[in-house]
């Protein structure tokens, strides 16, 4: 993998840089040209909260190769307060524990690597709050 | 538009781990088998739907490789890909050509080749129907995704994970009489239950497997079919539908819209509704998409699915059969191929050569075939002529 396709996202993975549609407030993240509800093209910049609540969550048990020296792990949706929903590993948890409704916190984590000797990939994961 | 039928079909002898077979050779022979069964001499133009050649054996460009071994170039062939939905996509691409006018006998196969690379790289491949960037990229798995569908589906409603697992032993139960089917073998819900656990809430037993296979159809104007076949299947509607890519951006996490809008469709163009439908073929890549779509399908209210099929109401007798083919569950998951091959199951049952999984009396029927977590879905509805 190239550097620049992790660097072209860096607003995104490290500091949740979300938009906001100006015609009906829709948030996006990531952020898009054309919003799919009002069809508007003008977007106000923001950034996402880093305090959510999980709506749903697995423990994933067969993990891809990247994942593979630390399986079990549990990935949750998380619904930001402010608006926007993110995809997320949930570091520092015991995954039998986890449920719908529970507060969470975003943190900065190293997510993968590409391969044994690669880039490091980083990104957010949450947190129990 | 004209209407268009299906007038031949061919499968492999058997799906599943197919180690002596390569993509060219299962697609090859499924192929065979459809311009056989329609007695045609030739073909105008072939899709070929096949999702992940590249990351699953290194090989692109197979439509024209898939052309070239089928002995029909130099004919028009496409490759159509939307992950697991290419099979249904490419079936209402061929439809297209056919109703249009622009062809009279076109070849709609699928395809795929699974086991030449270890479970781990097979879950990256399948990951790439996802979100790539912001799914697969935060450790998310395609089970994961339908597991976390499960989870909020238990929350919003109660669906227990004995009503998920009683999707999975009816399928597998309809696959024992099917024999291409991967799985031969009943289960009970117990066995679900205390299989190994994949991406809770989801087991091992709740999922498709990972299967080498093809199937082809042949299509034609459904005033010509009869040349060729004294009891052709007409195809009443093809819908496709899209919808958000990740999970995450769905307005439900429970609700597949896509198969909502796709079944809209197709049950407007067909003039018809869910309860016309005398059985479907419906996508249960886990045993929680066969639940959403009983209900995003219009065949029970949302929330039910769960206790619909619990109850037996999808069972072979029951008020709608569904996935009397085994499903993806049972007859195996080679995703090119499972949209192509579910319309083969639907044009059995309605020419009564389904044999002991046979649903009487059966006039119409409805297939639906999923991409991703929902981001597509192909809506057929086919019936006798």
């Amino acid at each position: 993998m190239t550097v620049a396709r992790i660097w072209r996202e860096r607003g995104r993975r490290y500091r949740l840089e979300a938009a906001r549609c100006k015609g009906c407030g829709k948030v996006f993240f990531p952020g898009r040209l054309v919003c799919d509800k009002c069809g508007s093209r003008e977007f106000e910049e923001i950034r996402l909260s880093d305090k959510g609540k999980i709506l749903t969550y697995t423990v994933i048990r067969v993990p891809p190769p990247a994942h593979t020296y630390e399986t079990p792990y549990a990935v949750a949706i998380v619904e930001l307060e402010g608006g926007g929903r993110i995809t997320a590993m949930v570091a520092d948890c015991d995954p039998e524990k986890l449920e719908i409704g529970q507060n969470v916190r975003v943190v900065f984590r190293k997510i993968s690597q590409d391969g044994e000797k690669g880039i490091k990939f980083y990104g957010y994961k949450v947190v129990p709050a | 538009m004209r209407e268009v039928a299906i007038i031949g079909v061919g499968m492999n002898d058997r799906w599943g781990e197919l180690w002596e077979k390569s993509l060219r050779d299962l697609y090859v022979e499924a192929a065979l088998r459809a311009i056989d069964d329609a007695g045609v001499d030739h073909i105008d133009s072939m899709y070929v739907a096949c999702m992940s050649s590249g990351l699953f054996t290194g090989q692109e460009h197979v439509s024209s490789l898939l052309a070239d071994y089928l002995g029909v170039a130099p004919i028009p062939a496409v490759r159509v890909e939307s992950a697991c939905a290419s099979g249904g996509n490419a079936l209402r691409l061929g439809w297209l050509e056919v109703a249009s006018g622009a062809s009279d006998l076109v070849l709609v196969g699928g395809v795929e080749k699974m086991t030449d690379v270890d479970g781990s790289q097979a879950t990256l491949a399948l990951a790439a129907a996802s979100d790539f960037e912001w799914e697969a990229f935060n450790g998310v798995t395609f089970p994961g995704l339908y597991a976390m569908m499960a989870r909020r589906h238990m929350h919003e409603f109660g669906t227990t994970p004995e009503q998920l697992a009683a999707a999975s032993v009816k399928n597998h139960h309809n696959g024992t009489m099917n024999p291409v089917a991967q799985f031969q073998m009943e289960i009970t819900v117990e066995t679900v239950l205390n299989s190994v656990l994949v991406a809770d809430p989801l087991h091992i037993l709740d999922c498709s497997p990972v299967t080498d296979g093809a199937a082809a159809v042949i299509l034609c104007p459904a005033d010509q079919a009869k040349k060729f076949n004294s009891q052709p299947v007409k195809i009443a509607a093809s819908a496709v539908a899209t919808d958000a890519m990740a999970l995450h951006s769905r307005e439900s996490l429970v609700t597949i819209g896509s198969a909502k809008a796709a079944a809209e469709k197709a049950y407007k163009q067909a003039g018809v509704g869910p309860g016309e439908i005398d059985l479907a073929e419906v996508h249960d890549c886990f045993t929680i998409s066969e639940i959403c779509l009983v209900e995003d399908l219009g065949f029970t209210e949302k929330g039910k699915g769960g206790e619909f099929t619990e109850s037996g109401a999808t069972a072979l007798d029951g008020r709608i059969p569904v996935n009397t083919s085994g499903g993806l569950k049972s007859k195996g998951h080679p995703v090119g191929a499972t949209g192509v091959a579910q319309a083969i199951e639907v044009y059995k049952q309605l020419r009564g050569e389904a044999g002991k999984r046979q649903v009487k009396g059966a006039k119409r029927g409805l297939c639906h075939n999923m991409g991703g977590s929902g981001g597509t879905s192909a809506v057929h509805i086919l019936e006798v002529m």
